[in-house]
C-alpha cells in the first residue's frame, strides 16, 4: 500500500516531464514536414482508402458480407496500430532515454509510460480519421459510443503492461524487436482488422477468440459501430486482460530495472 | 555549533560495486547461451568499490581523487542514484543535481531551448518556473545564438556549458562534477568556479572528480582517494595530494574479485 502511494506521488512529481516528453516526441515526429500534425489523421485516413480499395474489390470475398466494411476496418486498424505503436516504442524507450538515466535518478517507467500515453494521443488523433470515415458513409451514431472509452482505456493499460515488459527484455537482448515486429505482423493476421471471425472454420475461430486484441477491436466496434454496447464477456475480458498484463508488465520491470543502467 | 552541520549529509556505508566485465554484456540470445554453454555467463567480476565508508558533512567541498578506472564516477553514480551498490548503502539528505559529466544528458535532437525545459522538468520544476529562470541560463552559458539549434551540431564544450548552468539552475543542496572542468576554454572553467564557490558559500555541499591536483587543492576542503575500488585514505586536503603527488603505481591495492 505504501509502495502504491510512493509509486503515485512520485507520478505525480513528474507530470511534468511526462508532458514535455509527450510534446518532444511529436516535435520529433513532425520536425521538417510541411503538412506537420495533419498526417496523424491523413496517415490513418489514406491506408483505410488503401485498404478498402484493396479488399473491397480485389478481394471481393472477404470485404463482402461485412456490413460497412470501412468504418469496420478503419476501427480494427486504428486499435491495432495503437498496440502496436505503444508496445513497440514502450520497448525502446528506456534504452533510448539512457543518456539522461545515467545522468539522474528518474523512475524508469515513466519512459514506457510516456510512450504508451503518446501513442493513446496519436490514437486519438486517428479518431478524427475515423469520425471523417463514419461522417462520409454516413454511418448513424448511437448512444453507445460513449462507451467507447472502456476498451481504448483497457487497451491502453493491456499496451502498458507488454511495453514494461517487452522494455525490461530489450535491455539485455536487443533481438525483442525483431521478434515483437515478426510477432506483430502475425497477430494482425489474428486479429480480425479486415475479417468477420464467423467467416473462419472453427479452429481458426478459436485462435482469434483467445487474442486479446480481437476483444478489443470487437468491443470498439460493438461501441461505435454496431451500437451494442458492451456484453458482459467484453467488460471482463478487455479488463482481465488488462489488468493480467500490467500485472506482469510490473513484475518484470520492477524485478530488472536495478540491473537496467549496467547494460545501456 | 549548530547541530545540523555535524550530521553528515552523505553517508557512505559499506558501499561495494560488483561488475561484470563489458564483454560479459549479452546484447543478443545467441551471444547469451553461448555464455552459458561455456559454464556461467558471470565468470568475469571484479569489485569496482569494496567497502567505502566515509561521510560528507553540510558545506564541504569534496574532491575524489584517484587513478583512472579507481571508482570515482561509480561512486559518483551511487551517490546520485542512478546506480544501485551491490553491498551497501548510501544515505543522501538533501536534493542532488544532476550529475554534470562529459556528454551530459541532453536530446541531441532536439534545440537547447528545449532541452533546457526537458533537463527542468527532468528535475521536476514546472515549466513556470523554468521560464523564470531561463534568461539565466542562456546568460551564463553565453548561448543566446544558438538557442534554436539542435544540440548535435554544438561543440563538446558548448554542451559542457549548457549542462553546468541547467545543472545549477537552483541552488541544490548538492552539486557533483565529474571531470567537466576539463573541458571548455579557461575562461569557462574560471565561470565555472566562480559559480561553484557561489553556490558553496550559499550553504551547497560540493563533490568535484578533477585530474588536476593543483585544482583540487585549490577548491576542496577534503578529498577521498580511489585506489582500484579501495578507499586509500579520505581527510583534510592538505593531509593527502602531497602523498598523492608522489603516489607510485606499484603501490597500489590491485581489485578485489570474488571469489
Ligand atoms: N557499467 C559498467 N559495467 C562494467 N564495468 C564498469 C561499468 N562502469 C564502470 N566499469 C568499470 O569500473 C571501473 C571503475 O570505473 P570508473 O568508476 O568509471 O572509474 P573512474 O571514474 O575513477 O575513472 C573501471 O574498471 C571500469 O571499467
Ligand atoms: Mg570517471
Amino acid at each position: 500500500m505504501q509502495t502504491i502511494k510512493n509509486n503515485l506521488q512520485a507520478f505525480w512529481r513528474y507530470r511534468y516531464l511526462l508532458q514535455n516528453l509527450i510534446t518532444r516526441d511529436f516535435k520529433l515526429k513532425y520536425r521538417r514536414s510541411a503538412l506537420g500534425v495533419a498526417w496523424s489523421v491523413l496517415n490513418p485516413l489514406l491506408t483505410c482508402l488503401v485498404m478498402v480499395a484493396v479488399f473491397g474489390s480485389l478481394f471481393n470475398s472477404r470485404g463482402n458480407g461485412i456490413e460497412n466494411f470501412a468504418v469496420f476496418l478503419i476501427i480494427g486498424q486504428l486499435m491495432f496500430n495503437f498496440f502496436r505503436e505503444g508496445t513497440s516504442m514502450a520497448m525502446e524507450s528506456v534504452l533510448k532515454n539512457a543518456p539522461l538515466l545515467r545522468k539522474i535518478y528518474i523512475p524508469k517507467y515513466i519512459f514506457p509510460v510516456e510512450k504508451v500515453c503518446f501513442a493513446l494521443v496519436n490514437c486519438l488523433f486517428s479518431m478524427l480519421a475515423l469520425a471523417i470515415v463514419m461522417l462520409v458513409t454516413w454511418t448513424p451514431i448511437a448512444p453507445t459510443f460513449l462507451l467507447s472509452v472502456y476498451p481504448l482505456a483497457m487497451l491502453a493499460v493491456f499496451s502498458l503492461g507488454v511495453g514494461l515488459l517487452l522494455s525490461s527484455w530489450y535491455v539485455f537482448f536487443r533481438d525483442v524487436m525483431h521478434m515483437w515486429e515478426v510477432f506483430c505482423t502475425l497477430l494482425a493476421y489474428g486479429s480480425a482488422i479486415f475479417y468477420d471471425p464467423s467467416q473462419m472454420t472453427g479452429m481458426v475461430q478459436t485462435i482469434i477468440r483467445i487474442n486479446p486484441l480481437y476483444w478489443y477491436i470487437t468491443s470498439l466496434r460493438s461501441c461505435l459501430l454496431w451500437g451494442d454496447g458492451l456484453t458482459p464477456n467484453m467488460l471482463l475480458i478487455d479488463f482481465l486482460c488488462a489488468a493480467i498484463s500490467l500485472l506482469v508488465g510490473l513484475w518484470a520491470f520492477r524485478k530488472n530495472q536495478d540491473k537496467f543502467v549496467l547494460y545501456m | 555549533m549548530a547541530t545540523q552541520d555535524t550530521t553528515p549529509i552523505i553517508t557512505v556505508d559499506h558501499v561495494s560495486m560488483r561488475f561484470n566485465l563489458a564483454k560479459e554484456k549479452q546484447e543478443s540470445l545467441k551471444e547469451y547461451f553461448v555464455a552459458l554453454t561455456h559454464g556461467g555467463v558471470r565468470f568475469d567480476e571484479f569489485f569496482a568499490l569494496s567497502d567505502v565508508s566515509f561521510a560528507i558533512m553540510p558545506g564541504d567541498f569534496y574532491g575524489l581523487i584517484g587513478l583512472n578506472g579507481s571508482g570515482k564516477s561509480t561512486l559518483l553514480k551511487i551517490i546520485s542514484g542512478v546506480y544501485k551498490p551491490s553491498a551497501g548503502k548510501v544515505t543522501v539528505r538533501g536534493t542532488i543535481a544532476p550529475l554534470i559529466e562529459l556528454g551530459a544528458g541532453f536530446d541531441m535532437d532536439l534545440t537547447a531551448r528545449e532541452n533546457i525545459y526537458l533537463n527542468g522538468t527532468v528535475l521536476g520544476y514546472t515549466p513556470k518556473y523554468i521560464t523564470s529562470k531561463f534568461d539565466e541560463i542562456v546568460a551564463f552559458s553565453e548561448l543566446e545564438e544558438f538557442l534554436d539549434v539542435p544540440l548535435k551540431n554544438y561543440s563538446s564544450g558548448m554542451v559542457a556549458r549548457l549542462a553546468f548552468a541547467v545543472a545549477t539552475m537552483t541552488k541544490p543542496d548538492i552539486l557533483i562534477a565529474d571531470e567537466i572542468l576539463s573541458v571548455g576554454d579557461f575562461l569557462f572553467q574560471q565561470k565555472c568556479e566562480a559559480r561553484m564557490a557561489e553556490l558553496m558559500s550559499g550553504g551547497t555541499t560540493v563533490i568535484l572528480v578533477s585530474h588536476s591536483i593543483e585544482q583540487i587543492e585549490r577548491m576542496c576542503n577534503k578529498v577521498a582517494w580511489l585506489d582500484h575500488g579501495h578507499l586509500r585514505r579520505n581527510g583534510l586536503t592538505a593531509d593527502i595530494t602531497p602523498e598523492y603527488r608522489h603516489f607510485d603505481k606499484t603501490e597500489s591495492i590491485p581489485a578485489d574479485k570474488p571469489e
